[in-house]
């Protein structure tokens, strides 16, 4: 590329209503934008299905799924996979590493761009297509005359093997093939991104922690989904070619695809939840106008459940009748990771003691995640003890203990910082009022859904239940009437979208560079909102 | 003297209308917030551990909870305006990391003692100072789409499948999605050993009261074993995902005195699909001693 034309790209922002702007686009900032988008529309298609789950819960007896329009039974297990994974594969994570991630690592640590752009293009544009085929897959059909894949998100065989006989579940592992293969490319653009491309004086130890909290997630997905891809490939191969890897009757064994996936499944739950971790350090330190606590501790803090998180994957398999003393090991180590997590949630605490606590809308969810997480944190060093968890393990308290960690930790950390950043990323400031509504019915209403799922747990519930004994009835009605209040607070979420959208010409929405003040210390407030096309064309230099 | 005849009567028609079912044990209870009660030394072991777990947790939740609402009130923008710098504290570091660890060994130490409670099967000395098994007999369990296969090899080997009553067959007595047609019968004061496999795909044999909950997989035999003093009904579900009729495969299980076991298993022999009339006939005489005894 000559000069000149390189200096024709660099003033020339491509008009929104551009297609190309979108499908071709190699710039960090428009693909994080697009990462966000398809985030919100997949969380709304996979809260949707929570919507089915919890009507048909709200009282004994079949309400939704009982051969009507919604199907029969097996359309309900349909619907708890597909919630599972749309809000893992195309929520949470796209939101997180993808929408977030994209924008500001490289604003963070002063990189013009990620290091491969087009592999970057590439890696959102495989999750539209693995979206389709995931939602293609519920209308095609999986077992006896039953259309989808109701088999979990854990996809156990032999249920997944001879247990649905349909192509449904073809297309499950080809969506979820594909979404692996965007999130490795996506890793390794990460890895590269931060390895190579900070700015002059930025050394490891001076990353701001939400880089270094990318840089963590990305070395976990890099180790951790090929080995789902390898379960995945033999999963395909026994169900269509004949070989027998998860089938005993040809010597395989299924408990090994359990060991397989959760090599995969602990180390993911980590890489949904490590990304908030680093959001809400920025949060909290900007709001209480301080530096962030023991910035080294926090930042080892994650590389260590992160390494923490590749040992423990067998605490999700204590009923399969493993040996004993392997059951001893994992209770150990499982319950070691309560150590860094603990020194996180007690360095955010320091980081507001002291301080001069502002409460503007991202610290407040950013409160409500430290207080939820911990209350997830602390059931998970319950269930850690595999003597305890023969009583809890596959009942509503496992669903309580991860929704308060996932659905009311990550997504609470997601609004943090969609909040925190709205105007640095779209240009035009929220409506503070109806953002703080909207944490008010979230706040209210996830706890309304998933704290009486601890009692259901401990009488004994079930998971993946369509219809539940009468000795059940009062706390899932509780946790239906929770559902109804979050999502008051889901359509305060879009009037807050749609409400900055027709005032954003108004003088009071113009949005500034920084709008937190001195105490947001890192990179992306230097430049103006929203940044230009292309940054730091001149790169900082830190002291 | 009316007032006591009246009484009688009433009670009389509850237990007749119940069809003079047995008591039962095994079941969760409306708005509970609790554990099922224990039936087994190794329910009452996990409820113990799980007890003493739960106070630590409430206290460190509410140790946070105290330390983030100081800090809103004690060091919010009105109230501490000029903020300070300090961004290190070795000392506090140092204890925020060794107490959770102290915590986590006094977690661990019951937590180890529980597990190879539940995991190794009782043993017991004989008369000639040896350490032999205690357990007195062996029931092998094997999950289906969707119901459940119980086997007696001890008993002469015979078997037979037991299915949910469907809600509109539920009669008096009996527990929608929870009451099964021909229920597992066990004595009570005997160690029971399970065996646990499936036909299909993969089931889990799990029952609240007992503590226990094991996978019944394909191609593998896993063991557990409970031993239960009180007689009565326990109701357990299918806890692994397999399947349209997941829901649909409980389990329902009979602790019954020596006697009534010993003649349930010689009907069974002859006849797994009649036997439970021993059961029913047992609970009748039951009801009308218990009425007789108010009389």
């Amino acid at each position: 590329m000559s000069s000149e034309a390189a200096a024709h790209h660099d003033d020339h922002t491509p008009s929104y209503w551009s297609w190309k702007r979108w499908v071709y686009s190699t710039n960090h900032k428009d693909i994080g934008t697009m990462y966000l988008v398809f985030a919100i529309l997949a969380g709304i298609i996979g809260g949707a299905m929570s919507g089915l789950i919890r009507w048909e819960l709200a009282e004994p007896g079949l309400q939704v799924f009982n051969n009507g329009f919604w199907g029969n039974s097996h359309n309900y297990n349909v619907i708890t996979a597909m919630h599972g994974l749309i809000m893992i594969f195309f929520m949470v994570m796209p939101a997180m590493i993808g929408g977030f991630g994209n924008w500001f690592v490289p604003l963070m640590i002063g990189a013009p761009d990620m290091a491969f752009p087009r592999m970057n293009n590439i890696s959102f544009w495989l999750l539209p297509f693995s979206f389709s085929l995931l939602l293609l897959s519920m209308f095609v059909p999986g077992v006896g005359g039953d259309n989808g894949f109701g088999g979990g998100w854990v996809m156990y065989p032999p249920l997944s093997t001879s247990g649905h006989n349909g192509p449904a579940f073809d297309l499950v592992i080809l969506s979820l093939h594909i979404a692996g293969v965007s999130s490795i490319l996506g890793a390794i653009n990460f890895i590269t991104t931060i390895f190579n491309m900070r700015a002059p004086g930025m050394t490891l130890h001076k990353m701001p922690l939400f880089a270094w909290a990318t840089l963590v997630t990305a070395f976990l997905l890099l180790l951790s989904v090929p080995v789902l891809a390898g379960a995945l490939t033999m999963l395909l191969t026994d169900r269509n070619f004949g070989t027998t890897f998860f089938d005993p009757a040809g010597g395989g064994d299924p408990i090994m695809f359990q060991h397989l996936f959760w090599f995969f499944g602990h180390p993911e739950v980590y890489i949904l939840i490590l990304p908030g971790f680093g959001i809400i350090s920025h949060i909290v330190s900007t709001f209480s106008r301080k530096p962030v606590f023991g910035y080294l501790g926090m930042a080892y803090a994650m590389v260590a459940i992160g390494f923490i998180g590749f040992i423990v994957w067998a605490h999700h398999m204590y009923t399969v009748g493993m040996n004993v003393n392997l059951k001893a090991y994992f209770v150990a180590a499982t319950m070691i990771i309560a150590v860094p997590t603990g020194i996180k949630i007690f360095s955010w605490i320091a980081t507001m003691w002291g301080g001069s606590i502002s409460f503007r809308t991202p610290m407040i969810w950013a409160i409500g995640f430290i207080f939820l997480f911990t209350v997830g944190g602390v059931t998970g060093v319950m269930l850690a003890n595999a003597g305890v968890d023969q009583a809890f393990h596959d009942t509503y308290y496992v669903v309580a203990h991860f929704h308060y960690v996932l659905s009311l930790g990550a997504v609470f950390s997601i609004f943090a910082g969609f909040y925190y950043w709205y105007e640095k990323i779209f240009g035009v400031k929220y409506n503070e009022m109806l953002a703080n509504i909207q944490f008010f019915f979230f706040f209210v209403g996830a706890n309304l859904i998933f704290f009486p799922q601890h009692f259901l747990g401990m009488a004994g519930m079930p998971r993946r239940y369509v219809d539940y004994s009468d000795g059940y009835a009062f706390w899932n009605m509780v946790s239906s009437i929770g559902y109804v209040v979050m999502l008051v607070g889901m359509f305060f979420f879009l009037l807050v979208l749609v409400e900055s959208i027709l005032l954003r010409n108004t003088p009071k929405r113009r949005p500034e560079a920084n709008p937190w003040g001195e105490s947001a210390t890192t990179l992306e407030w230097t430049l103006s909102s929203p940044p230009p096309f292309h940054q730091f064309n001149e790169l900082p230099k830190i002291k | 003297m009316r007032f006591q005849a009246a009484l009688i009567a009433f009670i009389a028609s509850i237990l007749f209308a119940s069809g003079a079912s047995a008591t039962v044990r095994g079941i969760a209870t409306d708005k509970q917030v609790s554990l099922q009660e224990a039936a087994t030394p190794v329910m009452e072991a996990i409820t113990s551990f799980h007890s003493m777990v739960l106070w630590i947790i409430t206290i460190i939740t509410l140790v946070v909870l105290a330390l983030l609402l100081w800090v809103i009130v004690r060091y919010n923008a009105k109230a501490n305006p000029n903020p300070s710098k300090f961004s290190h504290n070795t000392l506090v570091e140092i204890i925020w990391t060794a107490v959770p660890v102290l915590i986590l060994v006094v977690i661990a130490v019951p937590s180890f003692r529980l597990l190879y409670l539940e995991d190794v099967l009782p043993t017991e000395q004989n008369e000639a100072g040896e350490t032999v098994s205690a357990v007195d007999m062996t029931i092998k369990v094997t999950g289906n789409q969707w119901n459940w296969t119980y086997a007696y090899p001890d008993q002469g080997g015979f078997e037979f499948i037991s299915s949910m009553v469907a809600a509109e067959d539920i009669g008096p007595g009996q527990h929608r999605n929870l009451s099964a047609d021909l229920p597992m019968v066990v004595p009570a004061g005997q160690t029971v050993r399970l065996e646990v496999t499936a036909s299909d795909v993969i089931h889990n044999w799990a029952m609240p009261a007992f503590g226990i909950k094991m996978d019944a997989i394909p191609g593998r035999l896993n063991e557990t074993w409970f031993y239960v003093e009180q007689e009565g009904v326990y109701f357990g579900q299918c806890s692994e995902l397999c399947g349209r009729d997941h829901s649909f495969m409980p389990i329902e299980l009979h602790v019954v005195p020596q006697d009534v076991f010993d003649r349930w298993i010689a009907a069974a022999q002859n006849d797994p699909y009649t036997a439970p009339e021993v059961l029913t006939a047992y609970y009748q005489t039951q009801g009308e001693t218990q009425l007789a005894a108010l009389r």
